[in-house]
């Protein structure tokens, strides 16, 4: 769907009118990020990182399958064949520190998109099935990222993938079986590495077309906007080309800057020291953490130390890290203001820049950090707000809170009036 | 691999005191030769007392309880426990130590501290001479 006003595809060179007869690429591209797509005229460079994780997306799948076509995944020799890469292969280090980094960068980037949507609560309706879609996405990035990270065989990589299989040993009953079913083994082994180096290739074709999911259903209702007030007329709006081509072309040349600062000049400061020491099943290194991109929720693991009521702190720990991330799956039905902007939210707006982003950033600290006092008892303080803020608090704001005043509509928010959509066709005559 | 079911192990060379890591299916196993004062501070231990209760007697064989046969695997998320190699931090309670979150275990292998929920396992093994044990 588009709004009535939009552009409309009009092939001009006989090529193009036979082609758009047979299979209409082009209309589908004019449609969708083209001049035939108007988008709301007051985006903010908060709207540019669903593209650039678009474009993390095909980064990872570039570089990741001319990487898959130099290792090779097998226990003895995953490690040297990393290595081969980096030394022997023409311009190896290159498609493996970009690839590496690439993987910090895409979740920089998600996760400014997913804050992006819980300030301006995009996850509201009309838009719950884009939201529903992106935790889905991020969810499998998850699992991408962690078993891309088991593949160079080094010793975080073998410690992070029992760990991380660990959690499902923590289950009742089935947990044991089915941690040594997943593994193909009783510890990580060559049949855990051929089955994850299989599955980290598929994956990222899952993500893109959930991707193509969470787009089309973003196309229907059309973007929300930092007012968040909905689109009411033309004057409400612009063409995606040139006007976000543009913007969005500016925020990629910004992020490459800082993209390659990291793959030419740090392309390790991301990583682990440990992770060059070849896999060794017999010592485990002094302190096991996942990438940083996992800290918050690897400090929610480890957060539980005591067993609670009835329930092991192990698995304690292993049910708030998923249910951590599953509650978003439920923040359209539990904040229910009829206001989506935070700016327009003087007490939601609060809890979001010291209540939740704090906590988050406080639990991630915690989850790099070795698990003693006085980190462990931060990250409890942290993990309780943290559900506290998505199941007591926004539910409460919603219902209490008195929203300030909203721009009649976009073309207000941005110019200070809206004669023509307050007046309609009289507003000539008005003025 | 599944199919490695059973590891034959020579324990002649242990002396008491000493314990060393083997590989069983892939995993670190822990054989040791306790002394008879890690035997004795074992058996004082009040068994009420602990997380997983179960006496040095039920975790050895009969008139072999100087062999104390485990999994170098943490009951926690499976790092391997510091203590059975030379000179290693045997942690407050003389057994093991896990480095990664602090789980302490006792002579007879028992957790005793820190996170982990159960007592580091016990494989199902055998005697099949004074010297060799057939573990699996």
């Amino acid at each position: 769907m588009s709004f009535p006003w939009a552009q409309h595809y009009q092939p001009k060179a006989p090529l193009m009118r036979w082609l758009d007869e047979k299979l209409p690429l082009p209309r589908l591209a004019y449609n969708a990020i083209g001049a035939g797509y108007p988008v709301p005229r007051n985006l903010s460079y908060m709207w540019n990182f669903g593209v650039l994780a678009g474009f993390c997306l095909v980064m990872q799948i570039v570089t990741g399958v001319i990487l898959a076509m130099h290792y090779a995944p097998n226990a003895a020799i995953a490690f040297d064949s990393t290595e081969h890469i980096m030394r022997d292969v023409n311009w190896g280090w290159l498609m493996r520190y970009s690839h590496a980094n690439g993987a910090s960068a895409f979740f920089v980037v998600i996760y400014l998109h997913i804050f992006r949507g819980f300030f301006y609560s995009s996850y509201k309706a009309p838009r719950e099935m884009v939201w529903l879609l992106g935790v889905v996405i991020f969810l499998l990035m998850m699992a991408t990222a962690f078993m891309g990270y088991v593949l160079p065989w080094g010793q975080m990589s073998f410690w992070g993938a029992k760990v991380i299989t660990g959690l499902f040993g923590a289950i009742p009953v089935v947990g044991e079986p089915l941690q040594i079913w997943l593994l193909g083994g009783y510890a990580p082994d060559n049949a855990a590495l051929n089955r994850f180096f299989s599955l980290h290739f598929l994956l990222p074709f899952v993500i893109a077309g959930v991707i193509i999911l969470h787009i089309w259903a973003l196309h229907i209702p059309g973007s929300s906007n930092p007012t968040g007030v909905e689109v009411k007329s033309e004057s409400d709006t612009l063409p995606f080309h040139p006007y976000y081509t543009a913007k969005d072309g500016f925020g990629l040349g910004v992020f490459l800057i800082v993209y390659f600062a990291f793959v030419f000049f740090m392309p390790n400061s991301l990583a682990h020291p440990d992770n060059y020491i070849p896999a060794n099943p017999l010592s485990t290194p002094a302190l096991i953490v996942p990438e940083w991109y996992f800290w918050p929720f690897y400090a929610i693991l480890r957060a539980f130390t005591a067993d609670f009521f009835f329930i092991e702190a192990k698995l304690m720990g292993v049910l708030a890290m998923f249910a951590s991330i599953l509650v978003w799956f439920f923040l359209p039905w539990l904040d229910r203001s009829p206001v989506r902007s935070g700016h327009y939210r003087p007490l939601f707006r609060k809890f979001f820049w010291f209540g939740l982003i704090p906590s988050v950033l406080v639990l991630g600290y915690c989850g790099g950090s070795h698990p003693e006092e006085p980190y462990l008892m931060l990250s409890q303080v942290a993990t309780a707000y943290y559900f506290l803020h998505f199941l007591v608090i926004l539910p409460l704001v919603s219902a209490f809170e008195r929203p300030e005043p909203l721009p009649f509509s976009i073309t207000e928010a941005v110019l200070g009036s809206d004669k023509k959509a307050v007046l309609g066709d009289n507003a000539a005559a008005a003025s | 691999m599944l199919a490695e079911s059973t590891t034959e192990l020579d324990i002649s060379a242990i002396e008491a005191g000493q314990a060393v890591k083997a590989m069983f299916r892939k995993q670190p196993l822990f054989v040791r030769n306790l002394t008879d004062k890690e035997i004795a501070e074992a058996d004082a231990v009040d068994i009420s007392e602990l997380r997983d209760p179960q006496t040095l007697a039920e975790r050895t064989k009969e008139g072999k309880a100087n062999w104390l046969i485990t999994m170098g695997v943490c009951t926690h998320l499976g790092c391997v426990p510091l203590g059975a190699g030379e000179g290693e931090n045997r942690g407050p309670f003389g057994g093991y130590f896990c480095p990664c979150h602090g789980s302490a275990y006792d002579t007879a292998a028992r957790i005793r501290k820190g996170p982990a929920p159960r007592n580091l396992e016990v494989p199902a093994y055998e005697f099949t001479s004074d010297t060799t044990i057939l573990v699996g």
